[in-house]
């Protein structure tokens, strides 16, 4: 299983032939995750608080049995937070052995990209954005920020290694 | 099914061997003298020594032999199984039980020891050797399957006679010679025979080894199909064989079923075959029967046409659990009855219950049931909230639907219970290792030790009973060590030189108490209180009661061995003992009376999936506080608050103070405390013993709750035990209550999650 999830992140990282990946709206800017480590997408459902969590995790929420806890992404990419409404979905993603809820403003694009279509992040970023940005695609006039999501939840991938 | 799955296979017969096997030499011990006994525990070696020969295990098979060898002096009433034999022979099953682990985990057994009791065992067989103990391995393989119901192939509908050549045989056995006698056998085989696992054509084969022989299949017996009863046996063979091993040598063949079916053995004089041929108790002509077929040992089970075939049930794998069909509820009604439901029942089932020992058992892969609980506790949740979201758009409550919603919440509920139920394993398993350890134990202190078990069927969850041994040892540990007084005591304080410790199992009200008795001295309240004054558990003026004395033996760091033994007094005692009851979700208590003895009380929750919770809000959160933790709930009063330096609370409860703890404030779900006059007071028992009392804003109710985990998804959350799902189809956080208690003493919980460390 492990070793299926690395072969997985390997493959993803060289994008030989074309790559689908899901594309999301936070405030006025777009990222992307690569499709295959998304479960699915929901609606947004309140979130039970948990003590002594980082600041952008919302709580969990009950996913057919399961416990999954959700990130607000727009806090967890140092922006402002979110304020959580019906309109908001929740992409649920695979990262490492674990999933996670990621709250996002909604779901623009699922695209085919390529290696051409990546560029590297720019020096201009701060570290921060530099950690967890694996590149930008440029893709029709837009600017679309590829988020490594095992380095937003580093202690989920150092578990699952 | 490759090598690897055949031999895990074996190791779990094994264990199921070994446990019968303990089972059969303690009931010797206690006086039993049924050969069936005798014939049980012989036949559990045996067959441990078949499988473990298939598989080239050396050491288990010559230890296994040496024992079976004494053990068939035994049955062959040339060595009285007095209480010194048996001595012997359960410290030769504890071994046979130590080189079976060995052969499966690795690992080395104490070689001294084992040399040691194979000198003494075969000292006991005094240089007897039977030939039953040099029996042919491959025997072994029938009797090795737990078969609980195996149907004989001959009753198939699809019988035919089959034909068969003696020629196969022909180079192991002397042709019949004139001068060798031939006998006449009428070979009758109850049902027993086929339960049992033994097979009449494997007899059959084997004593076509012996020599020259005819055989005639009498199926006068066989009803009509709609009249058959597919587990009951309706043949009987009639054969004639020319052998030179003589009488015993054919009823050795028999010597595993001789109980079990109608064995006549008579000589003929008459020497010629045709002779044999033309008599009259043959009427028919010798049914040609191709024996070759069969000659493949170690398929013998499978090849046979059964319709439940125990090995082919067994194929699922490393972890499975042997189910038993009687619901848990009967188990401690009806002992008996649930014996009976038990896979491989003991001796005792076969001989008292034969009729019933057919109830059928499988073997499913542990996995497999954990999915279907799961799925069933969605289903309860799913339910809950469908009734839910009903009742708040329906106002008028009398639709088709709410009915509908209540019998579909009856129904979930009863499936939850079945499924329940599955998983619930009786306790004989772990009680049967208790008396090794009682044994071994009573060895290492000179003292001599009965250990009583009672109601060992009852049954509770599998992963109750995996996590119940440790304690268990502990306590039995301390009961012999501690408890027991030397016999010399006892025998000056008028008392039976053996000391009894009894250990029973039973249901009470949704939960399993088991209690640990035994009759030594009680405990030394004088010593225990001066032991906790030196340790400054409690002040020397205290006063207290009997009963608090004795629950002193529970805090840290108590032990009242003078002399710090091998086996107990190591400083970790029954706190231990006391917190991992707790993590269990049950209450251990202890009663005891000056010079005669002690009674622990275990009181266990039947699952672990399920917890009794009492709903609780907290700073407009809900929680769900363990039931088992609170000892009562109280509306304080202003006046019983009482400030207590800088930022401590107490609480004076019947005029003891007790410490407020603010649940609200230990999550940090709000930042000032709560007024503790508006909210409610949980009054709790932490793992130091101490009470204290937890602040929460209101009780919602009590509820059953199944339990989900929190680190599957994310992380250990400190004051957090687990999560749940509400009716609503919210999570609602479990609270640790220990932990919150800790926390307590050192004003806020330790912050150890890595996310936050990543801002």
């Amino acid at each position: 299983m492990q070793r299926l999830d690395d072969e997985m992140t390997n493959k993803a990282k060289t994008f030989a032939e074309g790559r689908e990946i899901i594309a999301f709206r936070i405030g006025d800017q777009e990222f992307c995750v690569d499709i295959m480590s998304v479960r699915e997408i929901r609606g947004w459902t309140p979130a039970t608080a948990m003590p002594h969590a980082p600041h952008y995790v919302l709580g969990v929420i009950n996913l057919r049995g399961a416990v999954l806890p959700i990130v607000d992404l727009s806090l967890r990419l140092g922006m402002k937070a979110a304020e959580p409404t019906m309109r908001h979905v929740i992409i649920v993603a695979q990262v490492g052995a674990k999933t996670a809820g990621l709250l996002v403003d909604a779901v623009s694009d699922i695209l085919t990209v390529t290696d051409a279509n990546l560029q590297p992040t720019p020096d201009i970023a701060s570290d921060l954005e530099k950690n967890y940005a694996r590149g930008i695609l440029a893709i029709e006039g837009r600017m679309i920020c590829m988020i490594e999501l095992e380095a937003l939840f580093p202690q989920i991938e150092s578990e699952a290694a | 099914m490759d090598m690897n799955e055949i031999k895990e296979i074996f190791f779990q017969e094994c264990e199921e061997q070994l446990a019968e096997l303990e089972s059969g030499l303690l009931k010797l011990n206690d006086g039993d003298r049924d050969p069936e006994t005798v014939n049980a525990v012989f036949r559990a070696v045996h067959s441990i020594k078949g499988g473990a020969g298939a598989f080239g295990l050396d050491d288990l098979v010559s230890f296994a032999h040496v024992f079976e060898t004494t053990l068939d002096c035994v049955r062959s009433n040339k060595l009285e199984p007095n209480q010194d034999v048996l001595k012997v022979m359960l410290k030769s099953a504890d071994v046979l039980a130590d080189l079976t682990n060995a052969a499966r985990d690795g690992g080395s057994v104490d070689e001294a020891r084992s040399k040691q009791l194979i000198r003494e065992l075969e000292a006991l067989a005094n240089g007897e050797m039977s030939a039953a103990a040099e029996a042919p391995v491959a025997r072994a393989a029938p009797v090795a399957a737990p078969v609980p119901a195996a149907t004989p192939a001959v009753n198939d509908e699809g019988f035919q006679p089959i034909p068969f050549s003696f020629d196969d045989f022909g180079d192991e056995e002397q042709p019949a010679e004139s001068g060798v006698p031939t006998y006449e056998i009428l070979f009758r085989p109850k049902s027993e025979l086929y339960a049992k696992g033994n097979e009449a054509s494997l007899l059959l084969r084997d004593l076509s080894r012996l020599g020259e022989m005819s055989i005639h299949c009498d199926t006068d017996a066989l009803p009509l199909l709609e009249d058959m009863n597919p587990e009951e046996a309706y043949f009987a063979w009639k054969i004639s064989i020319t052998t030179d091993k003589g009488e015993d040598g054919i009823r050795s063949v028999f010597e595993f079923a001789e109980w079990d079916c109608d064995l006549e053995i008579r000589a003929v004089e008459k020497k010629s075959e045709a002779g044999v041929e033309a008599q009259d108790e043959l009427p028919m002509q010798p049914v040609p029967f191709d024996l070759s077929i069969l000659d493949e040992p170690t398929d013998v089970i499978v090849s046979e046409p059964e319709p439940v075939s125990p090995a082919s049930a067994a194929d699922f794998g490393s972890n499975v659990v042997p189910m038993a069909g009687a619901g848990r509820d009967e188990a401690p009604a009806s002992e008996q009855r649930a014996a009976v439901a038990q896979p491989a029942a003991g001796p005792a089932a076969a001989s008292a219950a034969s009729s019933a020992a057919a109830a059928p058992t499988i073997r499913v892969d542990l996995d497999r049931v954990d999915r279907l609980i799961n799925l069933v506790g969605e289903l309860v949740i799913n339910q809950a909230m469908l009734s839910q979201s009903v009742i708040e758009n329906d106002n008028n409550g009398l639709s088709s639907i709410n009915m509908g919603l209540d019998e579909l919440q009856q129904l979930t509920r009863e499936i939850q219970d079945s499924v329940m139920a599955i998983r619930a394993q009786p306790v004989k398993p772990v009680f049967q290792r208790m008396s090794r350890i009682v044994r071994e134990i009573a060895d290492a202190t000179g003292k001599s030790v009965r250990l009583v078990t009672e109601g060992e069927n009852t049954e509770v969850d599998k992963t109750v009973i995996d996590k119940l041994a440790e304690p268990l040892t502990h306590m039995i540990r301390n009961a012999v060590d501690h408890g027991l007084e030397p016999p010399e005591k006892r025998q000056a304080a008028g008392k039976n030189p053996e000391g009894t410790v009894r250990l029973t199992a039973k249901h009470r009200s949704g939960r399993i108490v088991i209690e640990l008795a035994d009759d030594g001295g009680g405990i030394n309240r004088e010593k225990v209180r001066q032991k906790a004054i030196d340790n400054d558990l409690i002040a020397p003026d205290a006063n207290l009661s009997d009963e608090e004395i004795d629950n002193l033996i529970f805090h840290a760091g108590f032990s009242t061995a003078d002399k710090i033994s091998d086996i107990s007094g190591r400083g970790v005692g029954m706190d231990v003992v006391k917190r991992s009851i707790q993590a269990l979700g049950g209450r251990i208590s202890i009663s005891s009376r000056p010079g005669q003895g002690s009674v622990f009380t275990m009181s266990l929750p039947l699952t672990l999936a399920v917890l009794d919770g009492m709903v609780v809000t907290v700073a407009g959160q809900t929680l769900v506080v363990p039931l088992t933790a609170i000892v009562e709930t109280l509306q304080p009063e202003a006046s019983a608050i009482h400030s207590f330096g800088a930022s401590q609370r107490l609480i004076s409860i019947r005029n003891s103070f007790c410490p407020l703890v603010d649940v609200g404030r230990i999550l940090n779900f709000r930042a000032t405390q709560a007024n503790p006059v508006e909210g409610v007071a949980l009054l709790v028992e932490s793992e130091g013993g101490g009470q204290r009392a937890l602040m929460v804003d209101a009780i919602q109710g009590q509820r059953q709750v199944v339990i989900k985990s929190l680190e599957a998804n994310y992380t250990h959350v400190p004051g957090i035990a687990a999560a749940t799902i509400l009716g609503d189809g919210r999570v609602a956080l479990i609270l640790d209550v220990d932990a919150v208690v800790a926390a307590s003493r050192g004003q806020s919980l330790k912050q150890e999650i890595s996310l936050a460390a990543t801002g």
